[in-house]
């Protein structure tokens, strides 16, 4: 008898002490607060849209834009449309993100490496370089850039002239414009072909090592391949490609290729903020890599070089990695600073102009916001991918 | 030196030399540190050049050839910088258009907030949780009535004359202070066992970690207003406010969970096995271990925070960096915007370079004994 009461007793307790049951109430709550603040935050939108006359839907994207916009690399003037300024915006977005990344590598990687350096003054000039760039907001280094040096630069008559017909001047850098003529494809083609011979050779080299231990110097050899064979395949083609050279007439330059000042000095802004997060990464990523690993690889009779390039770089680079890619994120997000300079990115354009322009602000929003949300999650799912691939096999 | 060497000694009576003097001192730090090998000496002189090209000029511009005195910029004619652009708009640059008279109320608050700091970071003052609870709660309310005016006999000042400096921390601290409850509730949100709580703390945590800060603003200046029933409707401040709170949720939010992390499973069981509370599990065991583990975390999103504050310039609200701006296109004082900017860096380089040790030392005291 008394062995059934207690087995009675749990289920017979109060509905408040059983913590499944409880959850369940709990998240009932939780989900009816938010789908009723949702619905609540949808009636009021629609509400007010109707009392503005304001129609929704995405019906906009395809009206008329009427307004011009500074640069574009797709063809667009006014009479395109606003979906066509999306696009036009997007891919201003993708194209300072994408200078900015590759700078902020090379120049974050070339001061983690010089904060690491033995030399006393070459390590304290890098730690100012990172401890001045990340410690001011990114938005006044963008205005520095392009408010206050900008102007220092001359007038297009007295622009600073680079060797190989490069202007630069407040209006813009000059560059000129390759324009290839018919047999350039060939060239190309043997490009692709000598890559393609590169990475066999480096199968081969690999394999007959592992079986062999002879050591084939794959490096030069490739180098050799890169740099020779498109050349040589250039110079029988009879050299098919011409310059286009920017040229001053009037009262600025005509042809070649033109990048205006806003993309320069957003593109310079970004690159020189983040690269000094990228060089932290690369210092700890460096420092990460315990000292016995080295001197394991010393005792093992590797070489500096190869130790650097075998050992401590393939290590280091999976500490790298990751946080370098969510620098990359970083710097695609801060790119939405444009409008502070005017360079046309996706803000600027289509959450700025396009939406003052039709009113639609809950999709243009949506939409922007919809971007830049569809690349971060890409990323990170690359992320997730890459830290499961690289993740230490431990025991 | 070879006669010495050649000289015998009977073992255990050589005298002590010094060492040679290229090895100790200043001469042997420099053969080690910038001269060791031909490499280093070319990088030294490389250095010892970039130095020269950088600093030189710059310090000759910003000390040497600069103007102070003087509140016109007919004082400005040695060619360096015009300091007196800064010192004319000082009290702008630090109080926006807040009345003159009423500058105390900002210098008041200004030192509470110091002394609340002061007495949240030193070490030996006591009563340490007393000081938290007073600064999350007693003192932002204090705050709002000291620099809002309305009550006690002091004048109202309206939102929109509040700016510059003054504005900046207003955003900065309001926005990290009332996004801390928040961040803990989605980080535990997102550690929980409850599938939909789980699901709508990470939707929401990823939602606004994967969107700039500027679209958010952009969102809370322009939908915020469609989302509220007709005739409801903020100003400008607080609805910026709004926007950055939401956000800085996200990322206080995955910090907290860092720190959730890495409090060991036996704590939690520990806590289950006393038969505590799921709320009295947190608050009196996992919380205070987790929250001191991420003060470091906390600080640099600050700090982060602190420099995403300048953004507000966009969406047309007068912080120390706009209104610096706005003071540059004054048709007096055109052409020295390099000197307005480099003021405005070099305050926020203060406050961040401040956060950033301060959270780096904070790391090295609470990680004991892992370090090599």
């Amino acid at each position: 008898m008394t062995d059934h009461t207690d087995e009675q007793a749990p289920a017979a307790a109060s509905f408040w002490r059983d913590p499944r049951k409880r959850a369940i109430v709990f998240q009932v709550i939780v989900l009816a607060i938010v789908l009723g603040l949702g619905a609540y935050i949808f009636h009021n939108t629609l509400h007010n849209l109707e009392k503005r006359g304001i129609s929704t839907g995405f019906a906009f994207l395809h009206n008329e834009a009427g307004f011009g916009i500074l640069f574009s690399l797709i063809p667009y003037d006014e009479t395109y449309t606003f979906g066509r300024t999306f696009l036009v915006g997007l891919l201003n977005t993708l194209l300072v993100s994408a200078i900015g990344i590759v700078l902020a590598t090379i120049l974050g990687f070339i001061v983690g490496v010089a904060r690491l350096s033995h030399n006393w003054i070459i390590s304290r000039l890098a730690n100012l370089y990172i401890e001045i760039f990340r410690n001011v907001p990114l938005l006044l280094q963008i205005l520095f850039w392009y408010f206050a040096m900008l102007p220092l630069l001359p007038h297009p008559r007295q622009s600073l002239a680079f060797e190989g017909g490069i202007f630069l001047n407040r209006r813009g850098l000059y560059l000129p414009a390759p324009v290839a003529e018919p047999g350039f494809g060939w060239v190309l083609v043997t490009l692709g072909l000598v890559i393609a011979a590169v990475v066999v050779l480096r199968r081969w080299a690999h394999r007959r090592q592992e079986a062999t231990w002879q050591i084939f110097p794959v490096f030069w050899t490739s180098l050799a391949l890169l740099i020779g064979l498109p050349l040589l395949s250039y110079g029988l083609l009879g050299a098919p490609l011409d310059w286009d050279y920017p040229a001053l007439k009037g009262f600025n330059f005509q042809g070649g290729m033109t990048v205006i000042p806003e993309l320069v000095a957003l593109a310079i802004a970004l690159a020189i903020y983040t690269a000094a997060y990228i060089a932290e990464i690369v210092r700890s990523g460096i420092q990460s890599v315990s000292h016995g690993q080295t001197e394991a690889a010393y005792a093992l009779g590797l070489k500096r070089g190869t130790t650097l390039r075998l050992v401590i770089i393939p290590q280091a680079m999976r500490v790298i990695i990751p946080q370098l890619t969510s620098q990359y994120l970083n710097l695609t997000k801060n790119s939405s600073l444009a409008p502070a300079i005017g360079y046309p990115d996706l803000v600027a354009v289509f959450a700025g102009t396009t939406l003052n322009q039709t009113g639609q602000a809950v999709e243009i929003i949506a939409m922007t916001m919809g971007v830049y949300l569809t690349l971060s999650l890409t990323i990170s799912a690359f992320m997730n991918w890459y830290n499961k691939r690289m993740a230490l096999v431990e025991r | 030196m070879s006669e010495m060497m050649q000289e015998k000694y009977a073992p255990g009576t050589h005298p002590d030399w010094e060492p040679p003097a290229t090895e100790v001192g200043v001469i042997g730090w420099m053969r080690e540190n910038l001269f060791s090998n031909w490499r280093n000496s070319a990088l030294t002189l490389l250095g010892v050049y970039l130095v020269y090209l950088i600093f030189v000029p710059l310090i000759d511009w910003a000390i040497v050839n600069a103007d102070w005195a003087g509140d016109t910029r007919d004082a400005c004619t040695s060619g360096g910088a015009c300091w007196v652009f800064v010192k004319v708009r000082f009290n702008q640059f630090m109080y926006g258009f807040y009345p003159a008279e009423e500058y105390w109320r900002v210098n008041a608050t200004a030192v509470l907030f110091a002394l609340m700091i002061l007495w949240l970071t030193v070490p030996r003052i006591p009563l340490k949780r007393v000081a938290g609870v007073l600064t999350l709660f007693v003192f932002p309310i204090a705050a709002y009535f000291l620099l809002g005016g309305g009550v006690f006999g002091l004048s109202e000042v309206e939102t929109t004359r509040w700016g510059g400096l003054t504005l900046t921390l207003i955003l900065a601290v309001v926005g990290i202070v009332a996004a801390f409850p928040l961040g803990i509730i989605l980080a535990l949100g997102r550690r929980s066992e409850m599938p939909i709580v789980r699901a709508l703390s990470v939707a929401y945590i990823e939602l606004w970690r994967g969107v700039p800060l500027i679209t958010v603003l952009f969102m809370s200046s322009v939908m915020l207003p469609l989302f509220l029933p007709e005739g409801v409707n903020f100003d400008k401040l607080l609805r910026a406010l709004i926007g950055i709170i939401l956000f800085q949720a996200s990322y206080i939010a995955e910090v907290v969970r860092g720190g959730l992390q890495a409090i060991p499973k036996g704590q939690y069981e520990a806590a289950d096995a006393l038969g505590l509370s799921y709320g009295k599990k947190m608050v009196l065991i996992i919380l205070p271990q987790a929250l001191k583990l991420v003060i470091p975390g906390i600080v640099n999103t600050f700090n982060e925070l602190f420099k995403d504050t300048t953004l507000v310039l966009i969406i047309g609200l007068l912080d120390l960096l706009a209104i610096i701006k706005a003071a540059l296109e004054d048709s007096n004082w055109l052409g020295y915007s390099i000197e307005g900017y480099v003021f405005a860096g070099a305050v926020f380089w203060i406050f961040c370079f401040g956060m950033s040790r301060y959270s780096r030392a904070l790391e090295r005291k609470l990680h004991t004994g892992h370090k090599r």
